[in-house]
């Protein structure tokens, strides 16, 4: 098992994956090697049975009912949204919205607080490397508003051009909005220099969080962000359920997003009231059991410790890019000295989509495509990419597996 | 799953060699294809006389399922009437579809039979012909098979 071992002290990476159910699986009769945690990551078994268990046992609507289950259910729901502050250092659990992920919290910022205050000439600032959810509901709101969408330029590493961003502050500039960790190259922003320059200039700020937060600590109050969104289900918790954090003073700024039950305090045919923060901003019945799963995704986050997997996942993206390079016709798109544990790669001769199915027919599940960021396929050149992204129970022998497939695709279709 | 069934050496060899491919000076036809999610572009020119599909040729980037049957798509149609490309499109159809009864009629386009296991690789594989049909169909608007 020695290929299993983390060269991190102490951490037990063959102790770790028995957490995961998913990972005991042979696919095509190999050992699954998951390299897809940009995508979506697999679950431990406490946050699949903190849902089941909620499922089982607690389940009824919250904030409603004076029955016993609906107090547990509230108690577990809110109980999840006082982790979410913890985890993120945000100054109060009225700044935690429970939204679907982080594409909602995009647009509901670009609707709530972006539609009442922008108007024609005014300019949004995103970067060249951005996820289509952090460009497409800006894109929206421009053509609402009369707004112009600005571009923020990388160079050829996939580093955002800080000096060239700085220049595309101007005074009509209303909203910034940038990704803290990029999906397709993996490029960690400096954020906070990014996010102080646009407060500087009086410039609301967007950090889209969703591929930072499995792997580095985020405390919002240090950032000074005005908004920050991300997703359970890229940190090992379920799908369908994201945070929005958002500064209260903006939040309590905001008219409402949607119209519904939960968000009011009263109704009636001549007008109604808006309910306390966060609860404006989440009409209708919430996704109950995910924001409990993620309460678990959060607790097993912070019992294996960030510092530690963040120091395990180096080691990997170490390990991945120095074997990588011995692939003949092997190129690596996105080589920003401060990356996030991916790597992004096209092979000579070899379609990406063809090593997708090669990859996955001896077990290595990787991304192919374009990655919902075909503004970077663009600019390298590119129609697709191949991509291995690691989270915190990968082992360097699955890259080794990685590897293996890769040439076997090559000798197979090159 | 067995990859040899997709990756015949038929469909290697057409992704090698792609025939038929570049542009085509005295095309009477012409459609783009393309598959944004897998990165696939393609353009198809047509030469027809009357009703018959003298020359094709076609040109792009793909993987080595969409590359060979568009190459493989340009050897069988060629020489042959509109209602018979809409026939092969038809049997090809089916092949990567249903069922591979009929493929045995289809000569070297057989070779694509492998990828209907591959339920994510059929829209790879008819990408060319639903360019084709449209070309001939006189489309404007770029043709998907996402």
């Amino acid at each position: 098992m020695a290929a299993v071992q983390s060269i991190v002290p102490g951490f037990d990476v063959a102790r770790l994956r028995a957490d995961f159910p998913a990972l005991a699986r042979r696919i095509n009769g190999h050992p699954l090697a998951y390299l897809d945690n940009a995508a979506s990551s697999q679950q431990p078994a406490t946050v699949i049975d903190a849902v089941a268990d909620y499922a089982r046992s607690h389940h009824a609507n919250v904030h409603r009912g004076v029955h016993t289950l609906s107090q547990e259910a509230t108690a577990l729901f809110e109980g999840a949204r006082e982790r979410v502050r913890q985890f993120i250092n945000a100054a109060s659990i009225a700044e935690i919205v429970f939204v679907r992920g982080t594409t909602e919290a995009i647009n509901l910022v670009a609707q709530a607080h972006g539609r009442p205050r922008l108007g024609a000439g005014d300019e949004i600032v995103v970067s060249q490397l951005e996820h289509h959810s952090n460009i497409v509901p800006w894109q929206i709101l421009c053509s609402q508003t009369g707004a112009t969408l600005r571009v923020a330029p990388i160079d050829r590493r996939g580093v955002v051009e800080f000096d060239a961003y700085l220049k595309l502050l101007g005074p009509r500039t209303r909203i910034v909005a940038l990704a803290h960790v990029s999906n397709a190259l993996g490029t960690v922003l400096p954020i906070a220099d990014f996010v102080a320059a646009a407060r500087e200039r009086g410039i609301t700020t967007v950090v889209d969080g969703a591929q930072a937060v499995p792997h580095l600590p985020v405390d919002v109050q240090a950032l000074a962000s005005d908004f920050y969104a991300f997703s359970a289900h890229k940190m090992y918790g379920p799908t369908g359920i994201g945070v929005l954090h958002a500064r209260e003073s903006l939040l309590a700024a905001m008219p409402p997003w949607q119209g519904g039950g939960d968000m009011i305090l009263s109704v009636s045919f001549a007008g109604s009231t808006w309910n306390h923060l966060p609860h404006r901003f989440e009409a209708g019945t919430p996704n109950i059991g995910g924001a409990i799963g993620l309460g678990a995704a959060i607790d097993y986050l912070g019992a294996v410790g960030l510092a530690r997997i963040a120091a395990h996942e180096r080691d990997l993206l170490e390990y991945a890019t120095a074997r990588l390079a011995t692939v003949d016709g092997l190129m690596l798109v996105g080589t920003a000295p401060h990356k996030s544990s991916l790597v992004s790669f096209t092979v000579e001769g070899v379609h990406p989509h063809d090593l997708g199915t090669v990859l996955d027919s001896r077990g290595v599940a990787v991304r192919t495509g374009h990655h919902c960021a075909m503004p970077v396929m663009e600019f390298f050149g590119v129609p697709a990419t191949a991509r291995a992204s690691f989270g915190l129970y990968n082992t360097r022998a699955e890259i080794d597996a990685l590897i293996d497939a890769l040439l076997h695709a090559i000798r197979m279709l090159r | 799953m067995d990859l040899a069934d997709l990756y015949r050496d038929v469909i290697v060899d057409h992704n090698r060699s792609p025939r038929n491919r570049g542009q085509l000076a005295g095309a009477t036809h012409s459609a783009l294809g393309n598959n944004p999610l897998c990165g696939d572009q393609l353009r198809v020119d047509v030469d027809v006389a009357g009703d018959v599909i003298r020359d094709l040729k076609f040109e792009g980037s793909g993987c080595a399922i969409s590359t060979a049957s568009a190459s493989l798509m340009s050897e069988a149609v060629k020489g042959k009437s509109r209602a018979e490309a809409a026939e092969l499109f038809g049997a090809v159809h089916r092949m990567l579809t249903s069922d591979a009864a009929g493929a045995a009629t289809l000569g070297k386009l057989a070779a694509l039979a492998g990828v209907r296991e591959f339920p994510a690789r059929v829209k790879c594989a008819s990408l060319c012909w639903h360019t084709l049909n449209a070309a001939l169909a006189g489309s404007a608007a770029p043709v998907t098979t996402e």
